[in-house]
């Protein structure tokens, strides 16, 4: 029998955090109630490969309309492991972002930059048996937001991550590797300063595809488990 | 507990103000396909057939009109997809973003149990900008009254906090369940 490690709550911020002001109203206040691994344990919803359209792991062209998205071409992909270094296969990935300008698609999103007629900046795609995902996108562009005076969110792609298990479920943030942005990011700055670098991807050459696209390598690393067979003993 | 030669987890962030045309599309009417939706369960699934429908509500009581919840539960048998020998239509996995009032519904059916002791039950994971690492809690339902009163995990939870926990059965086939992030009637929130 398999237990789930623990949340590692060193390697995860606290729900409220004075630098983030929407933590405020929103981040619970009473400690939360811990489930013996017994009662916690519990595989996750499984997806199939008939669940991902085939251009929905191309950013560059999931949204075209009349041509190709502006932009840096880049490639972004890793593994998805657990703390074990074991892969985590046939996982779902989907990611969302800002096209280069800065600019999401939401409707919500009133920032005075422009849209791209070719780019969406949604996408997924299920990790191989090795737990290696890859996409191809678009460099998304830093952009503003009010949470404090001149504040801007750093370069950044939106990750939500299904382990196994229900409790792996992870949704977090990818950052680029020397951003002068970081140091001013509260929402990056929310996580422990010894963590945070987890989060920032590498430039890697290998992947970069010459005359096409740069590279950049993002490694994910879920909770582990172990036996629970000492627990009888 | 020892990290030497673990890698480390990864840390979790906001799910941020944007997610709705990556995650939950076709709810919002973006041209992409929504891999999961409110609608959990089709009339070809086996079980009572319910309908949850609640808000959620921050420290301040106004609703939140950009938070996603996501759903997990067995099936009628109590058995979860993806089991060994759970062969049926139910996926068992819903997502809904709230609308500017807050809201959010789910079509699906009432989970069976798993185990004698347990009451049924839905899994329930929260995320929304402002909330740095996602929530976990549970729906449970208030026609279940003995079944509710010996269950495992309601029994860890102060008694005055469980009715935070358990969905309203307010006309036939329908359920609301709230989620206040603060306050008074905090919901409770699992470390799984
Ligand atoms: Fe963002």
């Amino acid at each position: 029998m398999l237990d789930l490690n623990p949340r590692d709550w060193s390697s995860q911020p606290a729900y409220i955090d004075s630098g983030y002001r929407s933590t405020a109203l929103r981040g619970p206040t009473r400690p939360l109630i811990p489930l013996k691994p017994a009662l916690a344990a519990l595989d996750g919803p499984v997806f199939g490969h008939e669940m991902i359209g085939a251009l929905d792991g191309d950013l560059t062209r999931n949204g075209q309309r009349n041509g190709a998205p502006l932009g840096e071409r880049i490639i972004v992909t890793g593994r998805l492991l657990d703390e074990d270094k074991r892969p985590v296969p046939g996982a779902l990935i989907e990611i969302w972002q800002a096209n280069a300008a800065g600019r999401y698609i939401h409707k919500v999103d009133q920032h005075p930059a422009p849209l791209d007629p070719n780019f969406f900046g949604g996408g997924r795609c299920l990790t191989d048996s090795e737990g290696r995902y890859r996409f191809l996108t678009i460099k998304p562009g830093a952009y503003p937001w009010g949470n404090h005076p001149n504040a801007w969110r750093p370069n950044h792609i939106h990750f939500s991550v299904f382990g196994r298990q229900f409790a792996t479920r992870l949704v977090t943030q990818m950052y680029f590797p020397g951003d002068p942005l970081l140091t001013f990011d509260p929402i990056y700055n929310s996580s422990p300063e010894n963590v945070r670098t987890r989060m920032v991807s590498s430039f890697s050459l290998d992947v970069t595809e010459e005359g096409f696209a740069l590279g950049f390598v993002f490694d994910i690393v879920l909770r582990g488990t172990h036996s629970s067979v000492w627990e009888k003993a | 507990m020892s990290t030497r030669g673990k890698l480390g987890q990864t840390p979790s962030q906001t799910v941020g103000p944007y997610f709705a045309y990556g995650l939950t599309p076709q709810q919002y009417g973006y041209d992409f396909a929504s891999i999961v939706t409110p609608c959990m369960a089709g009339p070809e699934v086996e079980g009572t057939h319910i309908h949850i429908a609640g808000c959620v509500f921050d420290g301040a009581a106004k609703p939140v009109n950009d938070a996603m919840i996501e759903l997990w539960q067995a099936d009628a048998t109590g058995r979860y997809p993806g089991t060994d020998g759970v062969n049926n239509r139910f996926t068992g996995f819903g997502r809904c973003g709230t609308n500017a009032d807050g809201g959010f519904f789910f079509d699906t059916i009432k989970p069976g149990i798993a185990r004698p002791d347990d009451a049924p039950f839905i899994n329930v994971t929260v995320m929304m900008r402002g909330l740095l690492l996602h929530a976990f809690t549970r729906i449970y339902f208030s026609d279940e009254v003995k079944a509710n009163a010996h269950d495992p995990v309601l029994a860890l939870v102060p008694a005055g906090r469980r009715s935070t926990l358990i969905a309203d059965h307010h006309a036939a086939g329908k359920y609301r369940f709230d989620i206040h992030m603060q306050g008074p009637q905090e919901t409770v929130f699992f470390d799984l």
